[in-house]
């Protein structure tokens, strides 16, 4: 009835309007209200995506113009580049286990805990609290924890009569070092999304199964999960562009290393365009993981739409 | 059986099994572990780590502490990220809410593509642009400086912050805006004293939001800050870390009293912060 009522007002004026762009009053605000996120965010957000594509093909050392064109030379350099196919591993490899591994640890504990009472709240907060750490703490403590000499790892060797590597030091254990700060990190954060879903769905859908006898295993499967679909689709989104941006984790973590057997995108971006100033070279990265991150975007986008519609 | 005493019963069952609650104490101990012995590593000796990994400290000595706490780096990097973080907020705050009320309340011509424009910046993340805005900021002249960093986290923020106000905006019973407007009340009183002060739910969102983003950052400071004054707090513990290596018990001190605001204050925000995600996310 609101609506209605509303739409009923302002019909007529919206007929006066309609002659010109806007009313003048309206003019005055717009003058006022737009220009300045307008103007930071074309300064600072798209001329740059455009700048990193320009500086893609031109051989640039950063100072004075820009002139020598070099074609795709930095994209052939950029995929000639030996760390380049181990970046775009780790950050798929993140992604498999992020969607494998992390995704339904979180949904285990969301359907654990989506009802509300006092003491599960407590297990919700705790599962969250790493999610608030910034990275860099995060990295800094779990290098303390994989130390060889001081940390957590030696003891639970001295506990089963072992040595165990330095495992940030080691390329085969490195990542899966990794992998498991960013489940500790994020399994809480996709839980909340999952808990957000599962708490939007009817009590009497769940009642009813339960009054016709379904076991509370097959109404997680087939009633709960299949309700809670968008929010999965979302999670599903953060963890892979979660994983496309990874970087401050690593920095305290690795540094990249050992032999540059950890880089992630963002890292090799950060390693060998920005901290060498190869400027083609990092603004052809950039353009690579533009397009990914616009491509995971675009497809989302169609994956939650569909995904509403039924 | 479907007595009242079968109905009590049934009640009184937990809704968690016993196997579900060991696991969930085994994964909470995971969680909980690394920060426990970080919290207490800072009062051990270098050898005690070793031998005595979770038990309490031999003695409860805050020297280390102590020096940190006196010592310059500190209270700097974390007044640096305070202030960076405040201005951040506000001014993201104040520019998106702006934008958003003029495409939520004003018809003009053109609204529908430039919100689309506005909204291009969910689709990549600020470490995608990186490198071309260290050019830019350097050609601007806004290199090591906090300026530089706050323009660029308000303008990395108003995609997310304009989509959450929008949305907001367009909650808000239309019959206020329309009755503002027939008593000859302009567009900027009609933001200012009747949006606004029915936003403050989004508001307390987008700001924790934005607050918690631009305290934890930590790419930009790093490429755009060169001066240890100017540093923020992520680039002070890095720096600490790198100085003494691995004299572990002096950085799990100086982690843990960077932690213990910064986690004091998101337990508070927590709601926002789930709410904005969430939120923002599941209606996005």
């Amino acid at each position: 009835m609101t609506s209605a009522t509303a739409q009923a007002v302002s019909a007529p004026a919206r007929q006066v309007r309609a002659r010109r762009f806007v009313d003048r009053k309206g003019l005055i605000a717009l003058l006022i209200f737009l220009p300045p996120a307008v103007i930071l965010f074309t300064v600072f957000v798209v001329l740059p995506m455009i700048d990193a594509v320009r500086f893609s093909f031109f051989d640039w050392t950063g100072y004075g113009p820009i002139t020598d064109f070099a074609g795709t030379d930095n994209y052939a350099d950029v995929l000639r580049h030996r760390n380049f196919g181990t970046a775009v591993r780790n950050s798929l490899l993140v992604v498999v286990v992020s969607l494998t591994i992390q995704l339904p640890l979180a949904m285990w504990c969301a359907l654990s805990l989506a009802e509300r009472s006092i003491n599960i709240n407590i297990f919700r907060t705790i599962f969250f609290v790493p999610f608030m750490l910034a990275e860099v703490a995060a990295g800094l403590i779990w290098k303390f924890v994989y130390d060889g000499n001081y940390g957590l790892v030696p003891i639970i060797g001295d506990a089963i009569h072992t040595d165990l590597p330095f495992v940030l030091a080691d390329k085969f254990w490195v990542m899966p070092a990794i992998l498991l700060v960013i489940t500790w990190k994020y399994f809480g954060f996709h839980m909340m999304i999952y808990i957000a879903g599962l708490q939007s769905i009817p009590a009497e859908v769940i009642e009813a199964a339960r009054l016709d006898g379904v076991s509370k295993w097959r109404i997680n499967a087939f009633v709960k999960i299949p309700m809670i679909r968008s929010a999965i689709v979302i999670s599903v989104f953060f963890a892979i562009t979660g994983a496309l941006q990874l970087f401050d984790l690593i920095i305290p973590l690795t540094n990249g290393g050992p032999a540059h057997s950890s880089h992630t995108i963002v890292t090799f971006l950060y390693e060998f365009g920005i901290r060498r100033m190869r400027i083609g070279f990092g603004g052809a990265v950039s353009v690579m993981l533009f397009i990914a991150c616009v491509g995971v975007a675009l497809a989302y986008r169609r994956i939650l739409f569909k995904v509403e519609q039924t | 059986m479907a007595d009242v005493a079968g109905y009590a019963a049934k009640k009184r069952r937990p809704t968690v099994s016993t196997t579900q609650w060991v696991v969930l104490v085994l994964i909470a101990a995971f969680v909980i572990v690394p920060f426990y012995t970080t919290a207490l590593g800072g009062f051990k000796e270098i050898g005690e780590l070793r031998v005595n990994p979770f038990g309490l400290p031999e003695s409860w000595d805050p020297t280390r502490f102590v020096e940190i706490i006196v010592g310059p780096t500190l209270f700097r990097s974390l007044w640096n990220s305070l202030v960076i973080s405040v201005l951040t907020v506000v001014f993201s705050i104040l520019f998106a809410s702006m934008t958003a009320f003029a495409f939520a309340h004003i018809r003009f011509f053109g609204s529908r593509y430039l919100m689309a424009y506005m909204l291009l910046g969910l689709l990549f993340p600020s470490a995608t642009a990186i490198l071309p805005l260290f050019i830019k900021m350097r050609d601007l002249g806004l290199l090591d400086s906090h300026l530089g960093i706050i323009i660029v986290q308000v303008a990395f923020a108003m995609s997310f912050s304009v989509l959450l106000f929008h949305n907001f905006f367009k909650e808000l019973p239309k019959e206020l805006i329309d009755a503002a407007r027939m008593d000859n009340c302009g567009y900027i009183r009609i933001y200012w004293y009747i949006t606004l002060p029915l936003s403050l739910p989004i508001i307390a969102t987008v700001g924790v939001f934005n607050f918690v983003t631009s305290w934890n950052s930590f790419l930009l400071p790093l490429i755009v800050l060169n001066t240890d004054a100017n540093y923020t707090w992520p680039l002070g513990i890095m720096q600490f870390q790198g100085e003494y290596g691995s004299d572990w018990p002096r950085i799990l001190a100086y982690l843990t009293l960077t932690i213990i605001p910064a986690v004091a204050f998101f337990l508070a925000a927590q709601r926002y912060i789930v709410s904005g995600l969430t939120g923002g996310a599941l209606k996005g």
